[in-house]
């Protein structure tokens, strides 16, 4: 990353929706196996899995549309 | 760090694990970053202040809404959609979408052709340097008051929710917003809101997805509030036919007249804040778009602060109710809707995500101010008043030393908001005294070439005089009310609506008196500024489906079905 180049926000955006996805499903996942005491309402749900997967795969899908080198902004 | 953090934990909504403190903590290093990389992008005046003018419809578009997602925005309607029903809807679409729209269309030229760097700029150039420095001295004290209320509501949840220190959540917010916009100016800002927004939405969508499932569908929601509070709450406009007729004791003529025609069109045709975002677009017909993407965006934004408020009447097994109540009483106050809902459905990593959405939001909005005071202070008064013949680089340093100096100062805006907690009361009235003169004296200069420059200075004063004067009448005798808001039933939301109304037809008048007993410019002066003398330039050889009327028809059809939907 040099300062003063081009980088898209949107490359920013699907980084930030990767990790914070990755690490949202990963938390689900663990639930999935190691209940919590208290859960939440609708916890049979398991919001944090599908909604941390979709989150990463939209920002996977991002960070490849917009890396670094394809001109796109 | 750790001990600030666990200084006062006793009294916390909810706590967060590791992983809600690493998405968090990473959040913040994110911002930090796009600030730093666009450093070396924010050199000359026309980068720092305007973004290089080189922001794509969307880019811009996005960021003139998330600027306005405030901490007001967010958990102040929340709660008001608890307080009062889906009226609170109005304010994002009635209040909001017919201005963008017009914005769009009818004036977004004008701004965009004078090349001005901002609202107070225009002013200059079309009545002169008195009404740029009236407007930009109200304007910049209005945006450090407003960007300090939102600080310090932002320390009080962050304190409320997880327990946090106040002071540090105050040190650390404003430390970032100050490196970032410092360090790449506009662009720093717009970049970031662009990405707030985003964090915003994938933070709060799950709120209204899993309450809706929780209540049973948009049925079973409207029977549990017919059952918990009244029908009347789900009811857009059936019940505005009298003021003592729906819960936020307002008549729809204050909605139609005072909401939609003049506070709305005031705070998004001429709110600098959010007409910046859209000036940094890099042609016109971006420039005209971003304010109709915006709309369409806008008019989804009750789906994650007004049905929040909604379904928690439905499904919360408390009562919420007043700040002072709550305080007396150890329960919760309206403005915890959205800490409780997400309390309630989100588990590790998501309750996460979505206290960053409210961070984001609190400090989308604060870059929004300070960014705006920055252009303001350093054009509008700065060179305009003390240094008229600064160079280019002067003027950068000055925006990124004012960054520090009006972040300093809305700490200590938050500081005094802490000890006179009535100033929160008096925000929207504040906004009222500034924006819906502004929008009388702005309109009238673009739209009618007869407005002088005495007739434009002399309304925007009058207008600002007597809504101040309406506002000190009803504190100094509050029988007065029935007067200004036209019935003694109203409360403050409505008075609010009828004094912007007076004050902007005072405005009107005025403007035109002196305009007609004083001499008028030449028109040649008046190119690329008024209606009718301005030759606006083709938007190209496009598609239907690239032009900015196309669009604007889109929303504005979607805006007549959903108002029919909810009546």
């Amino acid at each position: 990353m040099k300062s003063g180049g081009s980088l898209s926000i949107w490359l920013f955006i699907g980084f930030s929706l990767l990790v914070n996805g990755v690490l949202i499903f990963g938390a689900g996942v663990y639930e999935v196996f190691h209940p919590p005491m208290e859960k939440v309402v609708l916890f049979h749900l398991h919001a944090n899995v599908w909604w941390g997967g979709i989150l990463a795969v939209i920002g996977a899908a991002y960070c490849i549309y917009f890396a670094p080198g394809k001109g796109r902004v | 760090m750790t001990l600030l953090l666990a200084s006062e934990t006793s009294s916390r909504l909810v706590h967060l694990s590791p992983v809600d403190l690493v998405i968090i903590v990473f959040y913040f290093a994110l911002v930090l970053a796009i600030g730093f990389y666009l450093k070396g992008r924010s050199n000359t005046g026309e980068d720092f202040f305007m973004a290089g003018r080189e922001m794509t419809a969307w880019i811009a578009g996005l960021s003139f809404l998330s600027a306005n997602l405030g901490a007001l925005e967010l958990m102040g309607w929340a709660g008001a959609a608890y307080q009062y029903g889906i009226l609170a809807a109005h304010w994002y679409w009635i209040g909001a979408i017919p201005a963008m729209l017009f914005l769009a269309l009818v004036m977004m030229p004008f701004y965009y052709i004078s090349k001005t760097h901002s609202v107070p700029g225009y002013l200059k150039l079309r009545f002169g340097e008195s009404s740029r420095a009236l407007s930009s001295v109200s304007f910049a004290f209005m945006t450090v008051l407003m960007s300090g209320i939102n600080m310090y509501s932002m320390a009080l949840v962050l304190k409320i929710v997880l327990g946090w220190n106040i002071n540090f959540s105050i040190i650390v917010s404003s430390a970032t917003v100050a490196i970032y916009v410092t360090l790449g100016g506009l662009r720093s800002a717009i970049f970031n809101e662009v990405l707030q927004f985003i964090l915003i939405w994938a933070g709060a969508l799950l709120i209204p997805i899993l309450g809706l499932i929780d209540a049973g569908g948009w049925s079973g929601l409207k029977a549990r509030i017919a059952t918990n509070a009244s029908a009347e709450y789900t009811h857009l406009w059936s019940t505005l036919g009298r003021f003592d007729g729906n819960p936020m004791g307002i008549h729809w003529t204050g909605i139609v007249f005072g909401l939609g025609a003049i506070i709305s069109f005031g705070y998004w045709t001429t709110d600098f804040l959010v007409v910046q975002r859209v000036l940094a677009a890099k042609d016109l017909r971006s420039a005209k778009m971003a304010p109709i993407i915006g709309a369409g965006f806008k008019m989804i934004v009750p789906f994650i602060v007004i049905l929040p408020g909604l379904l928690a009447i439905a499904v919360l097994p408390m009562k919420l109710t007043g700040e002072a109540q709550a305080i007396a009483t150890g329960g919760h106050s309206y403005n915890e809707v959205l800490p409780l809902m997400l309390a309630r459905y989100c588990g590790p990593g998501l309750l996460g995500l979505g206290i960053t959405a409210l961070i984001a939001g609190f400090m989308s909005g604060m870059a929004g101010n300070v960014s705006a005071f920055t252009t303001v202070w350093t054009y509008d008064i700065y060179r305009a008043l003390i240094k008229k013949n600064g160079s280019d680089v002067h003027y950068v340093n000055m925006g990124r030393w004012s960054t520090v100096v009006g972040v300093i100062i809305s700490v200590g805006t938050a500081y005094l908001v802490m000890d006179f907690k009535s100033i929160m009361d008096y925000v929207q009235a504040l906004f009222s005294f500034f924006i819906a003169p502004l929008f009388g004296t702005v309109i009238l200069g673009m739209l009618w070439k007869r407005a002088t420059s005495k007739g434009g200075f002399w309304g925007l004063l009058a207008g600002t005089l007597s809504s101040i004067g309406m506002w000190a009448w009803v504190k100094v005798d509050p029988t007065a009310l029935r007067y200004v808001a036209l019935s003694p039933h109203a409360r403050d939301m409505a008075e609010n609506m009828y004094r912007a109304l007076w004050s902007w037809v005072i405005c009107v008048l005025v403007t035109v008196v002196v305009s007609m007993l004083t001499a008028p410019k030449p028109e040649s002066e008046l190119k690329g500024l008024v209606y009718g003398v301005t030759e606006i330039p083709s938007e190209g050889d496009v598609s239907v489906f690239q032009r900015p009327w196309f669009w604007a028809s889109v929303v504005g059809a979607s805006l007549v079905a959903v108002n029919i939907f909810f009546w």
